[in-house]
């Protein structure tokens, strides 16, 4: 649906997915209606597969597998499910308000008609806070899940691991107001987001530190999965720490719609969520496919994507700090010479993962036979199962314990 | 097969979430009772409380730097701009400055004016005793005005406050006024 308006008069919607109003009302290109449509078709698919995975963790669950034995990635995926119920209406609502906006003349975000083009950012970040957490949360999942297996040890701290979440989640509903402390809010405003944002660096920092003493005194071996698991739990960290940096609302003003702030959320959601999609992906690839990849080109996919990044990301934080701003066509000259650096890892990172395409086309197509269990130190039901997993899995619902 | 569990699952998680659609908008009410509690003033104009001019005496010893913006709402087409773009006023003493309006429109408009002072913290001590703002400003096709303006820095405004600047934005009410006919005189 969305893809389609690039070929429509007026072109593709252009207001950024944070879609401001009154950029996307206003000043919007008429293809604006096909976005709101296609928004709301997204958010029903990802209500409804929610509840699906809710009243599947809550009902199905095998005899004996109680709540604080489910699987990390279980967990994580049971608590991102009701951060999708409870946000995605928010979305919806905030698309509906746009659309009376533009076509019924209602003025929910117009200046002119006794509305507030801020109310567009507080409701839209209502809604965008948690969902960046729910990129994250399954994140956290996997590398739970493949530590633990390659550090041949279980998870340290695994229901601190649950409360943790739990609370990331909880704390993820209010805080929404720190993506915009320049808005000029109320200085209890200010305070209280401060303060809330700060709050998340506690569990957060419950876990990673879980997942550094999981691989203490582990006998550690470095398959791809577990270097993707690695390469997360330190740029991960060094993304959280930019974040702590940015919940500060004074030193926000300096850093707002800057270059640091795009250091900052590549650094959680690239090196963070798409590396740990890429983890999982290897680690799970042998049961999909009954081929084990080819560990030899995973590893230079995982190096060039690894150097890729940090040459792309990590000269944002310097750029943004002396001051480029956001979302410009054009920079000024000092900024050339990063600009050129992060264009570079750009390159080495899109390319890099054309070798990831022909990994899971060649593990597909060929390679040795995946046992059983795959991974020397693998836990889990998953791993009992023949690879690939057979259509019907468990006749018997397996007992857990 | 669905068990009546997981269909009474479903349907509690399908409540939540419309009951969150409606939450959405109910953060509009909640958005202007907190801005009304919070004090972020969204309406200037209900702020500034009317003294009687004259009831208090200039303080000459001291000087406020006022600065005077004007802005036109999206898609309005009138020429709007101060006389002066800024005074220097002892706070205490009456003021009187204009804005100019001409509306080069081939039909006649009306206008409102909505102010706003910045900072924030300054909008209690700024007086308008005389304000175009406070009433819709019809005109005819091609006509233009000087529109007056006379207001007194409260002599407690504080100290940390040197430079005060008002800015206005002139909306098109054309639509909405109701009168227009009587105010206008069209047909004329």
């Amino acid at each position: 649906m969305l893809a389609s308006t690039l070929l429509m008069d007026g072109g593709a919607p252009n207001f950024g997915w944070t879609f401001y109003a009154p950029l996307s009302t206003t000043y919007a290109p008429p293809s604006v209606t096909y976005f709101i449509f296609a928004v709301h078709l997204m958010g029903m698919s990802s209500i409804m597969g929610s509840i699906n995975i809710i009243a599947t963790i809550m009902n199905m669950r095998a005899p004996g597998m109680t709540y604080m034995k489910m699987p990390m990635f279980v967990w994580t995926w049971f608590i991102t499910a009701f951060l999708l119920i409870a946000v995605m209406p928010v979305l919806a609502g905030v698309v509906t308000m746009m659309l009376f906006d533009i076509h019924f003349g209602t003025s929910f975000f117009s200046a002119a008609g006794g509305g507030d083009p801020v109310l567009f950012q507080h409701v839209f970040w209502f809604f965008g806070h948690p969902e960046v957490y729910i990129m994250i949360l399954p994140a956290f999942g996997v590398v739970s899940e493949v530590l633990p297996t390659f550090a041949r040890k279980p998870l340290f701290g695994y229901s601190s691991m649950v409360y943790a979440t739990a609370s990331i989640a909880f704390l993820s509903f209010i805080v929404w107001a720190h993506h915009m402390y320049t808005v000029g809010m109320p200085i209890a405003g200010e305070l209280f987001f401060m303060y809330a944002t700060m709050l998340i660096a506690v569990p957060t920092g419950v876990k990673v530190f879980n997942w550094v003493t999981t691989m203490f005194k582990g006998s550690m071996t470095f398959e791809t999965p577990m270097l993707f698991a690695i390469a997360f739990i330190i740029l991960f960290t060094i993304g959280g720490l930019s974040g702590v940096m940015l919940s500060l609302a004074p030193l926000d003003f300096q850093y707002h719609d800057t270059y640091f702030v795009v250091a900052h959320f590549h650094y959680v959601l690239v090196q963070g969520a798409l590396f740990a999609i890429y983890c999982g992906v290897y680690y799970w690839l042998p049961k999909w496919t009954g081929h084990m990849y080819d560990e030899t080109l995973a590893k230079t996919h995982f190096w060039m994507t690894f150097i890729g990044v940090n040459t792309a990301f990590f000269p944002m934080h310097f750029v943004g700090l002396a001051g480029m701003p956001r979302r410009i066509p054009d920079y000024s000259l000092q900024f050339a010479d990063y600009n050129m650096l992060s264009t570079i890892g750009a390159f080495i990172t899109g390319f890099s993962q054309l070798i990831f395409v022909v990994v899971v086309i060649k593990c597909i197509k060929s390679g040795k036979k995946a046992t059983d269990q795959v991974w020397d130190g693998a836990q889990g039901l998953e791993w009992t199962v023949a690879s690939p997993a057979p259509y019907h899995t468990f006749a018997v619902p397996p007992q857990v314990r | 097969m669905p068990t009546a569990s997981t269909r009474n699952i479903a349907l509690r998680l399908g409540a939540v979430a419309v009951g969150m659609f409606g939450f959405g908008f109910a953060l509009v009410p909640i958005y202007d009772v907190m801005c009304k509690v919070l004090g972020v003033s969204r309406e200037t104009i209900k702020t500034q409380a009317q003294i009687a001019p004259g009831s208090a005496s200039a303080d000459a010893s001291r000087t406020v730097t006022v600065q005077f913006l004007a802005n036109n709402d999206g898609g309005m087409s009138w020429e709007f701009r101060p006389h002066q773009f800024e005074m220097r006023v002892n706070p205490g003493s009456m003021n009187n400055t204009t804005y100019y309006v001409r509306n080069p429109a081939h039909r006649a408009m009306i206008a409102q004016a909505i102010p706003s002072v910045s900072p924030a913290e300054a909008a209690p001590y700024l007086h308008k005793t005389e304000c175009f703002c406070f009433r819709q400003q019809p005109l005819a096709a091609g006509d233009e005005r000087e529109m007056p303006l006379q207001f007194v820095i409260d002599q407690s405004l504080p100290a940390d406050i040197r430079t005060i600047t008002l800015s206005y934005t002139l909306f098109d009410v054309t639509a909405n006024a109701a009168t227009m006919d009587q105010r206008v005189g069209l047909g004329n």
